[in-house]
C-alpha cells in the first residue's frame, strides 16, 4: 500500500460506517445479525438442554460423554425407572389424548352451528367464546380451582377437572379453526346438496364433514398442543402426586437438584410434540388431496 | 324448520360447556372473593349477589395501594412487564421487520425457527436457563468471561454473582425469552401486510430511508404493535413461575406468585380470590383492546 492510497482507503472506511450508522435500515446486514442472533439465543438453550440429557455423568450443566443412562439405562434414576417421572409422563398424555377427544368434537359442532346461528344472543355467545383466549391463565385456572373446590366439589380436584380445564380453553381454539375452513368451503357446496334433495342431517354427515376432515385434525392437534404445553391449569386442578403432569415436574424439581433425567424427560415431551406436529400435518395433507379442484363434483358424487 | 333445530342442537352442547364451566368460574371468583370465610379459613362462597361480603375485597384494594402489603410487589411486577415489553419489542421488531421485507430465500427457513419455540414447553425452555444460568453454567461462565456480570454489578443491577438467586435481571431476561416468540408472529403478519409499493412510493418523493421508515411503516405496523405487546402483556401480568423458577426469592416475586400463595399455599383463599378480581379489573382493558382484535379479524377472514 503507498502512502497515498492509505488515508483515501481509511476514508473510505470511515465514510462506510457513518453511513452503516445513518442509515441501518438500508441494506439489512444489521437486521440480519440482529434477527440470526435472536435464533441462536431462543434455540441454543433447549438444544443444550437436551444435549445435556445424553450425558453419561450426573451434571446438567456441562457436557460429559454420551450415554441413554437418563432415558432407559439408570436402575433408579432414569426416566423408564423413576416412577415418579413415568407417571408425568403417563399423565400429560393422557390429559392430552382425553382433551383433544372432547374438545375437538365439541368445538367443531359448535362452529357448525354458529355459522348459521344468527342474532343477538349468537353474537354474546360469539363474545364469551373469545373470552378465554384473552383471559390470563391465571385468572381462568383461580376460577376453575375454585369451582372445583366449592361449587363443584362433588367432581373436586384431580384428573377429570385438569381435563375440563383443559378442554374449555382449547374449545375455542377448535371452533376458530373450524370456523375458518367453513368460511373457505362457503355455502354453495351446501346448498347444492340440499337443492338435490339432502336432509340437513345428510348434508351434515356427507357433505360438510369430509370437507371440514382437515381443519377438524388440525384442531386435534391444537388441542393436544395446548394440553401438553400447560402448566398453570393443570397445576391448580391438580390433586395431588398421580396427577402430577410433565411440566408440573419440572417446576417442582428444576431448583431442587435435579439430575439429567428431568432434560430427559423434557426432551421425551419435545419429541412427542413434534411427532404430533408432523402427524397433523401428514393427515392434513391426506385430508385435503385433491381438494382444490372439482369441490362441487366430490360433494355431489358423494350424494350418489 | 328442521334444519334451524339441528344447528341449534348442534351449538347446545359448546355453549353449555362454556356457560359451566367458563362463565360459572368467573362467577365462582367473584363469589368466593366476595364470600366469607369459616373458622378454619375455609372459604364460604356466597352466591347470592345480595349476600355479597366486600371485606375481603377491600383488604386486597389496602394491599394494593401505597403502603399496604402487596404494593411493592404490585410496582414490581408492573416495571418488570414493561422492561419487559420494551425489550422485547427492541428485540422483537427488527426481527420480525427482517423476516417480511428482506429475508428471501431465507424466509421459509426463518418462519420455520421463529415458530418452533411454540412447540417447547414454556417450562422447558425457562429449565433450560436453570441449567446455563447456575454457578458452573454455560451462560454464566460466558457472560463472567466478557465481564458481563462486573458490567451490571457496577451498574447496581446485579447483586453478588448467582445469576439465579433473587436478580431482578435474570427474572426480566426470563419474561422476554419466555414470551417473545408470540410477540414476533403479530408483528410479522402485520408488517408483511404493508405494501412494498407504498415505501417505494415514499423514497421516490424524496424521502430519506429513515424517515420513509419512521412516517411510513411505524404508524402501519402500529395495530400489530398493539396487539402483540397486549397478546403478551396477559400472561406476564399473571406469571408465577418463571420468578419462582428463575430465582425463587421473594425479592423478585410478582402479582401472580401473591395470588398463586393466598390461593395454593395459605389460608387466605378469599383474599386470593378478591387480589384475582383485582388483577382482572386491572387487565380489563387490554382484554377487552385485544378482544376487538380478535373479533376484527373474525370478520376480515
Amino acid at each position: 500500500m503507498t502512502a497515498i492510497e492509505a488515508p483515501v482507503a481509511a476514508s473510505r472506511r470511515r465514510v462506510s460506517v457513518r453511513e452503516w450508522f445513518a442509515n441501518p435500515w438500508g441494506k439489512p446486514r444489521f437486521l440480519a445479525i440482529v434477527t440470526w442472533l435472536y435464533i441462536a439465543w431462543s434455540l441454543l438453550p433447549v438444544l443444550l438442554a437436551i444435549r445435556f440429557a445424553f450425558n453419561s455423568g450426573r451434571s446438567r450443566t456441562s457436557l460429559q460423554g454420551f450415554s441413554l443412562r437418563w432415558f432407559t439405562q439408570d436402575p433408579n434414576l432414569s426416566v423408564l425407572h423413576d416412577p415418579t417421572l413415568m407417571a408425568a409422563l403417563e399423565q400429560s398424555l393422557e390429559l392430552a389424548a382425553l382433551t383433544m377427544l372432547i374438545a375437538t368434537p365439541l368445538g367443531t359442532a359448535l362452529a357448525l352451528g354458529l355459522q348459521r346461528w344468527r342474532g343477538p344472543l349468537a353474537t354474546s355467545v360469539n363474545t364469551v367464546l373469545l373470552l378465554p383466549l384473552v383471559t390470563p391463565e391465571l385468572v381462568f385456572a383461580v376460577g376453575m380451582f375454585l369451582l372445583f373446590t366449592t361449587a363443584f366439589g362433588f367432581i373436586g380436584l384431580g384428573t377429570p377437572a385438569q381435563v375440563i380445564g383443559h378442554v374449555t380453553f382449547c374449545l375455542s381454539w377448535v371452533v376458530l379453526i373450524v370456523r375458518g375452513r367453513l368460511v373457505t368451503i362457503g355455502r354453495d357446496v351446501e346448498e347444492a346438496a340440499a337443492d338435490l334433495g339432502a336432509p340437513p342431517w345428510e348434508v351434515l354427515r356427507r357433505v360438510l364433514l369430509p370437507l371440514l376432515a382437515p381443519a377438524v385434525a388440525a384442531g386435534f392437534l391444537v388441542c393436544f398442543a395446548l394440553s401438553i404445553d400447560d402448566f398453570v391449569v393443570a397445576q391448580y386442578l391438580a390433586s395431588g402426586a398421580d396427577t402430577t403432569t410433565v411440566p408440573m415436574r419440572i417446576y417442582s424439581q428444576a431448583r431442587n437438584a435435579p439430575t439429567p433425567a428431568l432434560n430427559a424427560l423434557a426432551t421425551i415431551m419435545l419429541v412427542v410434540s413434534l411427532a404430533a406436529l408432523v402427524l397433523a400435518w401428514l393427515a392434513f395433507k391426506w385430508l385435503s388431496r385433491g381438494r382444490s379442484a372439482g369441490i362441487d363434483e366430490f360433494a355431489v358424487g358423494t350424494l350418489k | 324448520m328442521a334444519s334451524r333445530r339441528i344447528w341449534g342442537l348442534l351449538t347446545l352442547p359448546g355453549v353449555a360447556w362454556l356457560a359451566v364451566f367458563f362463565l360459572f368460574a368467573f362467577y365462582a371468583v367473584a363469589s368466593v372473593g366476595l364470600g366469607n370465610v369459616t373458622e378454619l379459613y375455609q372459604p364460604v362462597p356466597h352466591w347470592n349477589p345480595i349476600d355479597w361480603n366486600v371485606g375481603y375485597l377491600w383488604q386486597a384494594i389496602q394491599d394494593v395501594v401505597p403502603g399496604g402489603r402487596s404494593w411493592d410487589v404490585f410496582v414490581r411486577t408492573i416495571i418488570y412487564v414493561v422492561v419487559a415489553l420494551i425489550l422485547s419489542l427492541g428485540i422483537g421488531y427488527p426481527v420480525a421487520y427482517y423476516t417480511s421485507r428482506h429475508a428471501r430465500r431465507w424466509r421459509v427457513l426463518i418462519l420455520v425457527l421463529l415458530v418452533l419455540p411454540f412447540w417447547i414447553s414454556y417450562l422447558m425452555r425457562m429449565f433450560a436457563w436453570t441449567n446455563l444460568l447456575d454457578s458452573n453454567g454455560y451462560a454464566a461462565k460466558f457472560l463472567g468471561f466478557i465481564s458481563f456480570d462486573g458490567l451490571l454489578r457496577s451498574l447496581g443491577l446485579l447483586d453478588g454473582t448467582n445469576w439465579l438467586g433473587g436478580q431482578h435481571v435474570t427474572v426480566i431476561m426470563a419474561l422476554v425469552y419466555g414470551y417473545v416468540p408470540y410477540l414476533i408472529l403479530p408483528l410479522y403478519a402485520s408488517l408483511d401486510r404493508i405494501d412494498q409499493r407504498l415505501i417505494e412510493a415514499a423514497r421516490d418523493l424524496g424521502a430519506p430511508p429513515v424517515s420513509a421508515f419512521w412516517r411510513v411503516i411505524v404508524p402501519l405496523s402500529k395495530t400489530g404493535v398493539l396487539a402483540g405487546v397486549v397478546l403478551i402483556a396477559l400472561p406476564m401480568f399473571g406469571d408465577y413461575y418463571t420468578p419462582d423458577l428463575m430465582s425463587g426469592s421473594p425479592r423478585t416475586s410478582m402479582l401472580g406468585n401473591a395470588i398463586n400463595g393466598y390461593v395454593q399455599g395459605g389460608p387466605d383463599k378469599s383474599l386470593g380470590a378478591s387480589l384475582t378480581l383485582l388483577l382482572a379489573a386491572f387487565l380489563l382493558v387490554f382484554m377487552l383492546y385485544y378482544l376487538r382484535v380478535l373479533r376484527r379479524d373474525q370478520e376480515t377472514a
